[in-house]
């Protein structure tokens, strides 16, 4: 480790830096994040020449060393701590050639810490279409560095960084500008006060606070204190800095670099007049929308059913091939079906992030932060809320982290907290069976009411974030400094090895963020479930086998077993004319299906009179009011953790004993109200379930990524309040008002 | 009455004269936006908010009142 090289790869955004990290890394690449803070962390190794190896961190996108956010705050903090394990060997900076002007304005700065610096030019590919032409070797001599001509897309220039790389203790760490010239009076001070420290870094450390808060503010050198300047004149001498850099900067590239704009097409002119039309470009970005949605539940429900089908043959396997006993148990319905209920999402939340990160690279994304903005911003929102937004149709996790490049605090907040109520794809399961179960079938303009009702609860969680969002604008103050901006790269053809790291970084975070908590609040489920401390839970056996001897079977029961029956008699009569075999037949089946029907009559009982059953009569009264029945509560309870698991709760309960969608469908209409005598799910009582899970929080890994990104518990728990009680207000008020 | 970038019709240019220095962001400077450059205005959204601007090269879009503070002198002629 110690012999690697260490290389740090900084640049503006847009420079297709991440792409060079991916040539140079390969899949030897592994995410994670900087202690303490959630700014994601990116290393990887290269391989050299002769068994050599470079150890890279890839540093966020930045355009100076002038850092405005706490992403760029890390990239300047390495860069200046000499004693940090991370302290690069040298700095491979990238730029993107038809903006090199502006970048390398960060490469001199990066010079001028006296770093070692290898310039990279990404995109040579396009020179040509650009009319650009340079003169490398001539730059390299100005800037006294070595430069990489690279192309990304084509796969050129690689090798040469590579060897630049290995060659690193041959570049010069001669500065570019002399930082004194800006105010000689204050540098020469600065020097006096810290003669041993170089002064462009101090100059670095000194402004780091002028636009955020910075993770360390010491200066080196200790208690010494300095007359640090006002942030106002700071700022200014910042002014005059970057633009003696690009004094600096256009001298050097008037003799190496030029641009024939007429050999420059316009293809890019031409795509922004269409897609940023006023008219025209809300249509395309509705068109892709819909595509998108469309795309997703089309092509998700094959895997989908695919994963189900699987984990539910898992957990029998392990049914049937471990002894029997409680470790048993909880591997095959506490673990293998936690880990299924995070699994099945995979397919949607992947499939989304595809077409995100296509839009994201073709640099369309953009183009919707600029048309969206302006509408945005009465709720109290960016344009750039708008990525989260439809990232939240999927899952809420990655939602709420891809708020990071959102500049207002106040515009971020409010965009993490209005996101989760966007309808996830864990509201789907029990959407759909719901309304499958309450809307009546029909038509209406060619569309059945049951569509038409899916539709508009999404349309509802779009209008619930919307409305929330504009009345936390009104709540909050919160001042805010920062500026909206955003860069409108040129457009490309998307990097399909990007867009594939992309999908498979965002569906780790979903698995890990949220998977870990679903894992557990799934086993503690089963344990809560599956113990119970009563009488009549320990003797649920007896108790049932001595009601099923007495009474009979439950009505539910019964008809499970003629129905069943009645279509094996069919099936036989259609093989066998045989009478007496006929009967015989039967009379096992007879055996097997009571046998069937009795422990599941067991099983339900054992849950009644479990620890959850009995939370689950605890609540009653605060639900019965929505409509629900002590079943439901429990359902509402488990569910706390991650919506989904309403439905796989309500199928243990009825002891259907098994996830099949419409068996549990079945048995839920056949519910009866015991106070009222009619089904219990009726459409008050739907519509108020409905509602309920379109508004409540119902998912811990939201609280805990929200918690992350907000650094205090105070925004989860608001939510959680504020959420829960607008869906419990809802659902009582359709109750009361349909029952 | 002072002329801004957010006074620009589409495919309209002018030269940066000067602008609020404790407004204005040093990203903006950063990009390009300096005294003496030249600026495009591209594309406007919807109520003329944000603008999409090309400032010596650079493509970005700016909030309005940002691009008011951004003083210009501007250029005559057809694009």
């Amino acid at each position: 480790m110690s012999k690697d090289i260490k290389v740090a790869l900084i640049g503006n955004p847009n420079t297709g830096k991440t792409s060079v990290f991916n040539r140079l890394t390969g899949l030897n690449q592994k995410v994670g994040n900087y202690p303490g803070i959630t700014v994601e962390k990116k290393q990887g190794i290269c391989r050299l020449s002769r068994g050599k190896k470079a150890h890279i961190v890839d540093l966020p996108g930045t355009y100076s060393l002038n850092t405005t956010s706490l992403d760029e705050s890390v990239a300047v903090e390495l860069l200046l701590n000499r004693n940090a394990p991370d302290f690069p060997d040298l700095v491979v900076v990238v730029s993107d050639v038809e903006n090199l002007k502006r970048n390398l304005l960060l490469f001199t700065q990066i010079k001028d810490l006296r770093l070692p610096a290898v310039l990279v030019i990404n995109m040579a590919d396009r020179m040509k279409r650009k009319g650009i032409s340079l003169d490398v070797a001539a730059l390299e001599k100005k800037l006294q560095t070595r430069i990489a001509l690279v192309s990304t897309r084509k796969n050129t220039g690689i090798e040469t960084l590579k060897q630049i790389i290995e060659e690193y203790r041959c570049l010069s760490c001669q500065p570019t500008i002399d930082i004194k010239t800006i105010d000689p009076e204050y540098f020469q001070r600065l020097g006096k006060a810290f003669p041993n420290e170089d002064l462009y870094k101090l100059w670095v450390v000194i402004t780091q606070d002028v636009n955020f808060t910075p993770l360390q503010k010491k200066l080196p050198g200790g208690e010494k204190s300095f007359e640090i300047k006002s942030r106002q004149e700071l700022k200014k001498l910042q002014h005059k800095e970057t633009i003696k850099r690009y004094q600096f900067i256009n001298e050097i590239l008037k003799e190496s670099y030029a641009v024939d704009l007429k050999a420059a097409r316009g293809l890019r002119a031409s795509i922004d007049r269409v897609l940023t039309h006023r008219i025209f470009g809300y249509l395309i970005f509705f068109v892709i929308l819909l595509t998108i949605f469309q795309a997703i539940f089309d092509w998700s429900s094959v895997p989908m059913d695919a994963i189900d089908a699987f984990f539910a043959s898992a957990s029998e396997w392990v049914k049937g091939a471990l002894p029997e006993g409680i470790l048993t148990n909880l591997i095959a319905e506490g673990i293998i079906a936690g880990i299924g209920g995070i699994v099945i999402f995979i397919p949607q939340i992947a499939f989304l992030f595809l077409f995100i990160s296509i839009l994201e690279e073709s640099g369309y994304m953009s183009r919707v932060v600029f048309l969206m903005d302006r509408l945005m911003r009465p709720f109290g929102l960016s344009g750039k809320s708008v990525v989260p937004l439809i990232s939240g149709t999927a899952c809420a996790i990655p939602a709420v982290m891809a708020t990071r490049n959102i500049e207002s605090w106040k515009e971020r907040l409010i965009t993490i907290l209005v996101t989760p109520f966007m309808t996830c794809s864990a509201r789907l399961p029990v959407y759909l069976i719901i309304i499958s179960l309450v809307i009546p079938q029909g038509r209406f303009l060619g569309l059945s009411f049951q569509a038409l009702a899916l539709m508009m609860l999404y349309l509802l969680g779009f209008m619930a974030a919307m409305v929330s969002a504009w009345a936390l604008n009104r709540i909050l103050k919160i001042p805010t400094r920062r500026f909206f901006m955003v860069e409108m790269p040129n457009y490309k053809l998307p990097l399909w090895k990007n867009v594939f790291y992309t999908v498979v970084e965002k569906t780790k975070s979903f698995v890990y963020g949220a998977g870990k908590i679903i894992l557990a609040i799934s086993i503690v489920l089963w344990f809560l479930g599956s113990t119970g401390f009563t009488e009549d839970y320990n003797n649920a056996e007896t108790i049932v086998s001595d009601r099923v001897a007495g009474q009979g079977y439950t009505q539910y029961s019964k008809n499970y077993i003629a129905s069943n029956l009645e279509a094996y008699e069919s099936a036989l009569e259609a093989e066998t004319t045989d009478a007496s075999r006929i009967a015989d037949s039967l009379e096992a089946r007879r055996g097997d299906l009571e046998a069937r029907a009795l422990s599941q009559e067991i099983a339900s009982y054992r849950l009644e009179h479990s620890i959850i059953g009995n939370m689950g009569k605890f609540i009653e009264p605060l639900v019965q009011p929505l409509g629900y029945d002590w079943k439901i509560g429990i359902a509402v309870i488990t569910s706390f953790a991650a919506r989904e698991v309403f439905v796989g709760t309500l199928a243990t309960i009825y002891s259907v004993g098994s996830d099949e969608e419409e068996t549990i469908k079945n048995r839920m209409a056949a519910e009866i109200n015991e106070e009222k005598g009619e089904p219990l799910f009726n459409l008050a009582s739907g519509v108020s379930l409905l509602l309920f899970y379109a508004f409540a929080m119902q998912c811990m890994s939201t609280l805990a990524i929200v918690k992350r990104e907000t650094n205090s518990w105070k925004w989860p728990l608001l939510q959680l309040a504020f959420m829960s009680t607008f869906a419990y207000l809802t659902a009582l008020a359709a109750y009361q008002i349909l029952a | 009455m002072r002329f801004t970038v957010a006074h620009l019709k589409r495919g309209e240019r002018g030269i940066i004269k000067s602008f609020d220095q404790d407004i204005l962001p040093i990203k903006l400077l950063e990009l390009g936006c300096l005294p003496g450059n030249e600026v495009e205005l591209i594309q406007e959204a919807p109520l003329r908010d944000p603008l999409y601007i090309n400032v010596s090269g650079s493509h970005i879009a700016i909030r309005r009142t940002v691009a008011l503070q951004i003083e210009i002198e501007p250029i005559q002629g057809h694009e």
